[in-house]
């Protein structure tokens, strides 16, 4: 298929549509409010669901409801909405239904701004909501990887019968690349033979997530945590950049930030610095093991973020505190620059600008 | 011989949790009996709240939802988007509904969303132990209203059929009681009727059932309903408030 000029929003929404994620409920914020203007005019061509609710702590359990009867359910929204999901998401992780919740990131805390952010990024891999439960997390750095990565988030939900988070700053959002919408085949998935879609034929089924008796309290968190450990096996993603010749310095960044590492690393490499990048596509399960093995030649390892440094704890664990982990990042809306970035690692090697 | 009494096909066959007195069985049977008589059992989604009834998914014989506290109707209406040949019906109390789902309800109620709630309203919180509702009637003692409800600082009880009524969408809004074997005979005709404008595709329904809490009421199981015809009809009155057959159409004004 061809490529296409689109905006990351309206790119995810189309994405979506043709991964079967056929069931959206939305509440309108910036900067993701395309998403839905898109799909309330696509969703009807495809016989769709498409539906405003009165808050995003009503979408999230309208998500509940919908994925409780094995339908595809999915929303985006914006950090504050997302916290008003969490709620949902919880009972959602609980109850073990499939969905999957867009973040178009913006800056917090409070209502803070409309700007690109990565603030979200401990709330998104350390839970949100309350309790013991996790999500799998995907960052995408381009529209294309979105596009990409949404059959995959779909997929991963009905298979870890588990909420699936893809978090994409504003920029990613807001963005316009040219896209193409690949065809994807997964094998195929177990049947949905737990949803609530009518007893006829069965015993009845129930959506669920209240449990008095501690000793099935404790069975269903450690069926959790095992669906989690799998995770961290089988679903690690990760982009390498210039880690095939030699690096002194080891940058971890996601989503837009990575894309400006990638500039400041050519510009590292200009100066004779080598530096590589480790992009984490996955956030949930973090890919701690590939740190390890690729911080063993660097002098330190810098991650890069738009926030005060959600991600610095992760690249600490995964490099197991052997390494020196510094950290650059901007906040408020502001995009580091390649020149920052390159400015900060000559700092850090003693080199000065 | 003829049977004339049986449990119905709907419900569980399972003892329940309710307090001796406790209202919530009369409901449930009626629900059953609605869904069994109307041939829908095999299609129904139930939506359990949070508070005394949480466990409501043990005692139907049905495919059912355990809601978070008060979202019970977002939750029926991703079902019913999701899946509109389901029948789906919340089952709410006064904290649940009137408290803290209090825009989940208003706003399910004024899309039109065509599932059925019913509403228990027992004034008081029953799980938690006693706390007031809002519609908790005033004067009335709880355990977080220990000198009664206190209208100039708490507001007076909310009347829920009264507040939806006013939204032009709604199509079938009534309040019943259940105190009487002639208000169950009612409540019963209600809770069919909102059943089968559901099963033809018509509307919105809803029906509030006045209900007795003799546990935190601190009262006897008979006194109870003594209480809650002196108390709480006077305050609610037992009517219908909107029923599409009586105004030809769901949008009249």
């Amino acid at each position: 298929m061809a490529k296409v000029l689109m905006k990351g929003n309206e790119a995810i929404a189309e994405s979506a549509v043709r991964s079967g994620g056929l069931c959206y409920f939305c509440y309108p914020i910036t900067p993701q409010s395309e998403v839905a203007e898109y799909l309330s005019r696509r969703m009807p061509e495809v016989g769709g669901t498409f539906l405003q609710g009165e808050s995003e702590v009503a979408v999230s359990n309208m998500l509940y409801g919908a994925a409780g009867t094995g339908v595809r359910a999915w929303s985006t929204s914006s950090s504050p909405g997302i916290s008003l999901m969490m709620e949902a998401l919880s009972y959602i992780a609980a109850a073990e239904l499939p969905t999957v919740v867009v973040n178009i990131v913006r800056t917090g805390p409070g209502l803070g701004g409309i700007l690109p952010s990565q603030g979200d990024y401990l709330q998104a891999v350390k839970g949100g909501g309350h309790g013991d439960y996790r999500c799998l997390v995907y960052a995408p750095s381009s529209v294309q990887e979105a596009v990409d990565l949404m059959p995959l988030a779909f997929d991963r939900a009905d298979r870890y019968r588990n909420p699936v988070l893809v978090i994409g700053d504003g920029m990613i959002g807001q963005m316009m690349e040219p896209v193409e919408f690949k065809e994807h085949d997964f094998p195929p998935l177990p049947p949905k033979d737990w949803a609530t879609d009518g007893c006829k034929g069965r015993k009845p089924n129930v959506v669920n997530s209240l449990y008095l008796d501690p000793v099935k309290e404790e069975l269903l968190n450690r069926k959790l945590a095992a669906k989690y450990e799998k995770m961290k096996q089988d679903e690690v993603m990760y982009e390498e950049y210039m880690t095939d010749r030699p690096y002194e310095v080891l940058l971890v960044a996601y989503g837009t930030t990575a894309r400006v590492c990638k500039t400041a690393i050519k510009k590292l490499a200009e100066d004779g610095i080598g530096a590589a990048l480790l992009r984490p596509i996955t956030l949930f399960p973090f890919p701690s093991a590939r740190l390890y093995e690729l911080a063993r030649p660097v002098k330190f390892l810098m991650s890069v973020e738009m926030s005060c440094g959600q991600m610095v704890e992760d690249v600490e664990l995964g490099v197991r505190c052997e390494k020196p982990v510094h950290f650059y990042g901007r906040q408020g809306g502001l995009v580091p620059t390649p020149e920052e970035v390159v400015e900060q690692v000559k700092k850090r090697l003693g080199k000065g600008a | 011989m003829e049977t004339i009494f049986k449990r119905p096909e709907a419900l569980a066959v399972t003892p329940t949790h309710y307090c001796p007195g406790c209202t919530h069985g009369i409901v449930h049977r009626m629900i059953a009996e609605c869904l069994d008589e109307l041939g829908l059992r095999e299609r129904a989604v139930g939506i359990a709240p949070v508070g005394c009834s949480v466990l409501a998914y043990n005692y139907f014989n049905f495919d059912f939802q355990q809601a978070s506290h008060g979202r019970a109707p977002a939750v029926a209406t991703g079902i019913k988007r999701g899946r509109p040949e389901m029948i789906v019906f919340t089952y709410q109390g006064d904290g649940d509904l009137a408290s803290i789902g209090m825009a989940e309800i208003v706003h399910a109620a004024n899309r039109g969303e065509k599932f059925t709630v019913v509403f228990i309203n027992n004034a008081i919180y029953g799980m938690t132990g006693g706390q007031m509702a809002p519609t908790t009637m005033p004067g009335q003692v709880t355990t977080t209203s220990p000198f009664g409800r206190d209208v100039a600082q708490v507001g007076h009880p909310v009347r829920m059929c009264e507040l939806l009524a006013t939204l032009k969408t709604p199509g079938f809004i009534e309040r019943v009681a259940t105190h009487s074997p002639k208000h169950i005979i009612r409540a019963k005709k209600a809770l069919k009727k909102a059943f089968q404008y559901q099963a033809d595709n018509k509307c919105f329904t809803f029906v509030e059932c006045l209900s007795t809490c003799p546990t935190n009421w601190g009262t006897t199981p008979l006194k109870a309903l003594d209480w809650l015809e002196e108390n709480m009809v006077p305050y609610y009155p037992v009517q219908n408030f909107k029923d599409l057959e009586k105004q030809g159409g769901g949008d009249a004004d």
